[in-house]
């Protein structure tokens, strides 16, 4: 199957602003999916509302477009109500992790069999440009007229702490990591965190005058290392890629099926 | 004593008609007095099966019920008014997107953190427009267990039959009293279940289509039809759309087909109201005092009746209108500051002979209250 | 595994928005944007069929043909 056979294509071309990285974003994806030979019917894409949100209108899979920050939380009544289906839930920084950052945490502390994607690209898009969770300190935003004071989250610290089983992080500029680090996601069961540093050359990048989008890749390509690499060692400020968690720990689903089974033998 | 007869809390008599009604799947947050509802369907609803899942909060009890009835389950959550707050974006979802869930409010006293081990009937206007923009809503109550079991399974039938959420107001007293339960026999009360399409896979599926009858055929989330589900407006494939005539149709279509059916949804019952001059129009626990206060003065040769309201919303107004035709004074018995009191008004022809007998003050309204107040109404003073 | 070879850049015209990452991220400089800002395979001969700009192309716009 093709990519573009996972496509509604009537909807094309998409909403985004020229050279947004989300659309880069929902190509590495459909290719993950691909690549598992998943097919579209076992596929669920739940997500919340923002320029990452738009994405499930574009998927011929089952699409549950929500409330702004609630993905996860509708995620998880389909994910229990119905287990056998592939979940994904892609949403923006501040979707994911300021309105709905108590639902990441909890989605990852119940490790239920989901992949969170967080689009991150430091900015809320949709209303215009304003700081989110992830803008990081000394930025400029539409609401940080004299630069960001708040700092930012640390999506990897943030979702290991809070008991993901899989925890990745790579960018829009590194679209084979992408894909490979989105197939293990998907595949992996239990609550699997993938952070995709996306740019947004419409707000984030003229605010910030980090350029076009290409020198927005530019910037992820160069400031960007592998794990443990000896860049990282020489250069602490760069920004670590790869996968930082890959464990397995009873998933929620499963774990369900032991209530079940204690609750209809009369145990505890 | 056979085993459908039980001695239980009011919480546990809407536990129990939801069983009835066929719940499989509840999610809600811990909050006085609501909470005996979660706890009874953690134990009960994994023996049959079902699923009970407590999350971080009351936004995320809403949004999971609503995710799992889309796969085809019925779902409840249960509240507490702050609680009931934090779930109202949830509710309009549900209402924009024609989920049928049943949410459940056991009322305390507000606004705030306000009075949580005690009873009101303050989150009535809240259930009506609590959650933002035009809209129509059912809303339900009961005042006596049998009928908070027999309510609440109609709110699962209301639910499927007009796929929209459904919301209980009961009350901290009801919630928490004890008395008699009979558990019917399984068909005695009807039940609706899911309306499913005939649609074959493979076929093109409109899951915002409705039948010539209004009612919308659902396809299991998940299953064989894929299909978008948004709280944006949306065409009748459920893609969002801001096309002025989309967006007006479904407006319409989300108010009339609860207002169209204003009378289909109406429940009430009727005490002694043939040759009422005195009308009570009470519900949820403060009936119970009406009720009594009915009974008493019958037997001394007062015409008074009462008409104790099970519908909230839509509010019943063509036959408030009519059932109180005739009556010289119509008093409304709630334990708020008057908001069915202002339904009523709006209702009858005569507003200026509609009163309110209320108490706000945690403690459930006594006969004697009432009673005081018809005095002073009625020129006897207390 | 034998060098894939070219069969055709194949560019929805209709979709693609010109913001010119395939272009700057093609090691072998084969794209580049018409008086329309739409991106086109102008030196098709040099491709390697690396795919990188299908796998970059936010516009979902390009698809990058072999021959089987």
């Amino acid at each position: 199957m093709a990519v573009r056979d996972y496509l509604r294509e009537r909807f094309f071309p998409h909403m985004w602003c020229p050279g947004c990285g989300h659309g880069t974003i929902l190509g590495a994806l459909l290719r993950a999916v691909e690549s598992l030979g998943l097919k579209k019917s076992e596929m669920v894409m739940v997500s919340g509302i923002g320029c990452s949100s738009r994405i499930s209108g574009y998927v011929d899979f089952h699409t549950l477009h929500t409330l702004h920050g609630r993905a996860l939380a509708f995620a998880t009544g389909v994910k229990l109500s119905r287990p056998e289906v592939k979940l994904m839930v892609p949403m923006g920084d501040g979707d994911a992790l300021a309105i709905g950052g108590n639902h990441f945490i909890h989605a990852a502390r119940r490790n239920i069999d989901m992949t969170a994607i967080v689009m991150n690209n430091r900015i809320y898009g949709m209303t215009g440009g304003q700081y989110s969770p992830l803008t990081g300190y000394g930025a400029l935003a539409t609401t940080a007229p004299y630069r960001n004071i708040d700092h930012g989250f640390d999506v990897v610290t943030l979702a290991s702490a809070a008991g993901a089983t899989f925890v990745a992080r790579t960018t829009a500029y590194h679209v084979q990591q992408a894909k490979d680090i989105l197939q293990k996601a998907i595949a992996h069961k239990g609550f699997s965190v993938v952070e995709i540093l996306s740019q947004c050359p419409t707000y984030f990048g003229r605010k910030n005058r980090m350029g076009s989008a290409v020198d927005m890749l530019r910037w992820f390509k160069e400031n960007t290392t592998k794990i443990g690499s000896k860049a990282k060692a020489e250069n602490p400020d760069l920004i670590e890629r790869g996968i930082f968690v890959e464990k397995q720990l009873p998933e929620y689903c499963s774990e369900y099926d032991k209530v079940l089974e204690r609750a209809q033998s009369g145990g505890s | 004593m056979s085993d459908n007869v039980k001695f239980v809390q009011g919480n546990e008599a809407c536990v129990e008609g939801a069983l009835y009604a066929g719940l499989n799947f509840f999610a809600g947050y811990p909050i006085t007095p609501s909470t005996e509802v979660a706890e009874a369907l953690s134990s009960r609803l994994p023996q049959k099966g079902g699923k009970f899942i407590q999350m971080e909060d009351e936004i995320a009890s809403i949004c999971a019920i609503i995710g799992a009835s889309l796969t085809g389950h019925k779902v409840m959550t249960a509240t507490s008014g702050p609680g009931f707050s934090l779930m109202q974006e949830g509710l309009g979802y549900a209402i924009m997107a024609e989920i049928p869930c049943v949410i459940v409010n056991v009322q305390r006293g507000g606004p705030s953190t306000g009075n949580p081990t005690h009873v009101s009937q303050g989150d009535i206007n809240q259930a009506r427009w609590g959650t933002h923009g035009d809209h129509a809503v059912i809303a339900l109550t009961a005042s006596n267990h049998q009928d908070v079991f027999a309510i609440t399974v109609d709110a699962f039938n209301l639910a499927e039959t007009y796929r929209t959420p459904v919301v209980l107001l009961f009350d901290e007293v009801l919630g928490h009293m004890r008395e008699k339960l009979t558990i019917p026999d399984p068909g005695q009360i009807p039940l609706v279940e899911r309306l499913w399409t005939s649609v074959k896979e493979g076929v093109d599926y409109h899951p915002y289509l409705p039948r010539e009858d209004g009612r919308l055929p659902m396809s299991d989330f998940g299953g064989v039809h894929r299909y978008n589900v948004t709280g944006l407006f949306h065409d009748m494939w459920g893609f969002p759309s801001a096309d002025p005539g989309v967006v007006h149709g479904l407006l319409r279509h989300l108010v009339d087909k609860i207002y169209n059916n204003e009378n289909a949804i109406a429940r009430y019952k009727e005490y002694y109201m043939e040759d009422a001059r005195t009308i009570f129009i009470s519900y949820g626990s403060s009936a119970r005092s009406a009720l009594h206060v009915v009974e008493y003065l019958r037997p001394r040769g007062v015409p008074i009746g009462l008409l104790e309201l099970q519908t909230l919303w839509p509010f019943p107004s063509r036959i408030v209108r009519e059932k109180c035709a005739d009556a010289q004074a119509v008093v409304v018995v709630e334990m708020n500051m008057g908001q069915i009191l202002n339904e009523v008004k709006t209702a009858v022809d005569r507003p200026d002979s509609v009163y309110l007998a209320n108490r706000i003050d945690g403690t459930l309204i006594t006969p004697t209250d009432i009673r005081n107040i018809l005095r002073v109404i009625q020129g006897k003073g207390v | 595994m034998a060098k894939p070879k070219l069969k055709e850049h194949h560019i929805e015209r209709e979709w693609c928005k010109g913001c010119g990452i395939c272009i700057e991220f093609c090691p072998k400089n084969v794209l580049e944007l018409d008086e329309k800002d739409k991106a086109v395979a102008v030196r098709l001969e040099d491709c390697i069929a690396c795919r990188m700009c299908e796998l970059r192309c936010p516009d979902l716009a390009i698809e990058v043909i072999v021959q089987e």
